[in-house]
């Protein structure tokens, strides 16, 4: 009991109270255990958030490198057949700069002229229909595009390479200053039979890099959000690319035999480690799930 | 029917095209308002749209339906609940009028719950929009609504937490940790509420379960609620899962909640599977709602009205299903809609103002996103101020940051500090179970143990063997 006392008391010499539970940290980048000053942050802790806050701030302004997302793409198609022999195509929203971007939704759901005349353009030589658009839009994280739109393209390749129905895939679009919308706008105009949104979400204070998957089947511009399905927080530390990649198969092909998407398409598909979640620890509950550490 | 309302100022006439115009121009300026083209033109528009409508008679808002009542369901729902008898005491009364009833000794407590079933929403919402910041405080306080499910909610001089646990993987021991976090912290007394990662039945099943078993286990007065959509929820009642509260997200127009994929059906339907478990103990409401300025304005579904009037409709959704809870997350959906601090702190005001008078245990999610003008001292601000407003319940978040949904609410701590600073205590049940607990000393004071209680230690010794490493420090003894 004395190592107890020892373990959560208030240290007199400078007012802070530790908390023991701050090894908990191992299970989650939640900000638990902070300790505290009386009821309050102490000052090292209100710093460490004030610093996380101001990295985020300057992160939804950093432009995305489309060149090098683009070449790195080019580079991605010589071992995924799938992705075919035809360059990305650069597109662009109707928001013409960030400020006007966060400002107007509207505009950033939309291509501007001269991509849909691109698009369209596109459209005139298909030899057959496509299954599948992929839109990789900037969003409000340029790096969560950066860093982690390439490792879940070549694992949804594989996945889709592994299916026993075949996915003929229109050239990869990138948009600059996009929201989640746009992909209907594309796939409309590409007249893609699915299309999927790959979208860097809104950085979070422990998380500027989370990617963000919609599904639409059928897309057409003025579709709400009733008709997609989402997948979120893509990236290394929060849903793995292969997880990801399992799920949105799951859904492609649920989309593709239903012929819908949205609300009315359930994502059943389970989690890859459910056969393996030894990490987790107590007895499995009468359901077979395991149980967490605060329960007996 | 559409009438035009007009105003002389000097050698200049104003006039707004019908009651909806005149409603958005008479709005406090925001970036919603402005993306949607129904914003005054400017200041002075403005303030005489403002006194405009100060002199239309509340009864004209019986008369006039902003959305039609053939188009709408909600519209249809706003009129046909409508209390006559309620409103007979303000029915001569214009808005002008009204803001000045309702800030008088008239009007008192008891006073304002006989009204409230005659108050529609957008009668709420036009008076609202001439009140200033410290009226929309001073009335809220005034109005007293009482919900309870395992805890009560909004009992005078208490302010309770939704417990916010959220993790990226859904991962069961991150939640649990974020969970522990939280109770050690004096919070959980309104829900514990966990946004999933995705929309999942079997996910969601999963999270009610180990919620469940963290509140019997430590018997803590108070409910669970898995933020899923309302027909997951329904399947998983039907699956035998755990279900305390119904949750839905809600909007102010037909259009916008079927973007959000329900009607009123599924939540009726949804509500009444849910009584039938009979899982309180204090009390019978059992919904949970969320809402917030500019979401109809995101589904394309505002037929042309201002962000706070669709907003103040969705209250009339959620009053017809006598929820536990209806938080306003005011600052989640970005920029272009409430574009700054200021902002942010004024429509919080106004929508704790607008559920309360309509009846509703109104809380709020005081917070903003990394791409909004906005940070900590402004959220201080707004807690501040709904916690003199009687704010029902705010949010706890570990340390602020959910790092799950990427933006920033209250944290535990600020929980805590609006507590001490204003004289607020938790729910009755839970301020006792919290000293039962030996987790705070003095409840009332928001004053916590320095020790860590066996029990919870306890759970500290139940970690994987691999992860101990640092573990001696708690418990070589």
């Amino acid at each position: 009991m004395a190592d107890q006392a020892n373990t959560s008391q208030l240290d007199a010499s400078n007012g802070v109270t530790d908390n023991p539970w701050r090894l908990l940290r191992q299970f989650t980048a939640a900000r638990i255990g902070l300790g505290r000053s009386g009821v309050s942050l102490s000052t090292r802790e209100m710093l460490a958030f004030q610093l996380a806050h101001a990295q985020a701030r300057d992160a939804v302004h950093l432009p995305l490198d489309f060149d090098a997302l683009s070449q790195q793409i080019e580079a991605l198609a010589a071992e995924c057949p799938l992705l075919g022999d035809e360059l990305p195509l650069h597109v662009h929203s109707e928001a013409v700069d960030r400020m006007t971007y966060l400002q107007r939704p509207d505009l950033g759901r939309r291509l501007d002229e001269a991509s849909r005349v691109l698009l369209c353009q596109e459209h005139q030589t298909p030899q057959k229909p496509f299954d599948l658009a992929l839109v990789i839009a900037d969003g409000l994280s340029a790096t969560a595009i950066a860093q982690n739109a390439v490792p879940f393209i070549r694992a949804l390749c594989e996945a889709l390479e592994h299916d026993d129905q075949g996915w003929n895939l229109a050239p990869t679009i990138l948009v600059e200053q996009g929201r989640v919308a746009i992909g209907d706008d594309v796939g409309e105009l590409l007249n893609a039979k699915a299309v999927l949104v790959l979208i860097g979400e809104r950085p979070g204070l422990s998380s500027p890099d989370s990617l963000g998957l919609y599904l639409t089947w059928a897309p057409r511009r003025g579709l709400t959000d009733a008709r997609r399905n989402c997948i979120s927080n893509v990236r290394p530390d929060g849903l793995s690319f292969r997880e990801a990649a399992h799920k949105a198969l799951y859904l492609l092909r649920e989309s593709r035999r239903l012929c819908l998407s949205g609300v009315q398409l359930k994502d059943r598909s389970g989690s890859l480690e459910d056969a393996s979640e030894g990490d987790l620890i107590g007895q499995p509950d009468q359901q077979g799930d395991p149980r967490s550490f605060l329960v007996t | 029917m559409h009438q035009a309302y007009r105003h002389q100022l000097g050698s200049k006439t104003y006039e707004f095209r019908n009651l909806a115009d005149l409603m958005a121009k008479a709005t406090p300026s925001r970036s919603g308002d402005r993306l949607a083209g129904v914003i005054a033109r400017s200041a002075e528009e403005r303030a005489v749209a403002q006194m405009t409508l100060s002199e239309v008679p509340l009864k004209q808002f019986l008369n006039e339906a902003l959305i039609p009542y053939e188009q709408d369901e909600v519209t249809r729902l706003i009129i046909d609940e409508h209390d006559q008898a309620a409103f007979e005491p303000i029915s001569h009364l214009t808005v002008g009028d009204f803001r000045n009833w309702l800030l008088s000794d008239l009007a008192s407590s008891e006073m304002l719950a006989r009204i409230r079933k005659g108050v529609t929403p957008e009668m709420a919402a036009a008076v609202s929009k001439i009140m200033r910041n410290q009226d929309l405080i001073l009335v809220a306080k005034k109005c007293r609504v009482v919900t309870a499910f395992r805890s009560t909610i909004g009992l005078a001089q208490r302010l309770a937490t939704r417990l916010q646990p959220n993790h990226p993987t859904d991962d069961m021991n991150g939640i649990a940790a974020s969970i522990l976090d939280g109770l050690l912290y004096g919070n959980g007394d309104a829900v514990i509420g966990i946004n999933p990662v995705t929309d999942n039945v079997v996910q969601a099943t999963r999270l009610m379960r180990l919620m469940d078993e963290v509140i019997q286990q430590y018997e803590i007065p108070t409910q669970s609620c898995v933020l899923t959509h309302v027909t997951n929820t329904l399947e998983c009642i039907e699956q035998g899962a755990p279900v305390d509260l119904v949750f839905q997200s809600i909007g102010g127009t037909e259009a916008t909640n079927s973007s959000f994929g329900f009607d009123l059906s599924n939540l009726a339907e949804a509500e009444q599977a849910a009584q039938s478990l009979n899982r309180g103990t204090v009390g019978r409401n059992l919904m949970y709602f969320e809402t917030g300025q500019g979401s109809a304005l995101s589904a394309n579904a505002h037929h042309g009205l201002d962000q706070q009037t669709c907003e103040a409709r969705a209250y009339a959704v959620a009053r017809k299903f006598n929820p536990l809870l209806v938080n306003t997350v005011v600052g989640f959906i970005g920029p272009e809609y409430l574009f700054d601090g200021k902002e942010i702190i004024r429509a919080g005001l106004e929508d704790h103002f607008c559920g309360k008078l309509l009846g509703l245990p109104m809380g709020c999610d005081v917070c903003y996103t990394n791409h909004a003008e906005a940070d900590q001292n402004d959220m201080d601000n707004l807690l501040t101020l709904l916690g003199a407003a009687g704010c029902s319940f705010v949010m706890g978040v570990p340390g602020s940051d959910d790092i799950m949904l990427n933006y920033q609410s209250t944290s535990f701590h600020d929980a805590l500090y609006v507590r001490r600073v204003l004289g607020l205590g938790p729910s009755p049940e839970f301020e006792a179970w919290l000293e039962r607990m030996q987790i705070m000393s003095n409840a009332a004071g928001a004053r916590l143990n320095d020790q860590l209680p066996a029990v919870f230690a306890d759970s500290l010794t139940r970690l994987p063997a691999s992860n101990q490493t640092d573990q001696g420090a708690i418990h070589h003894g």
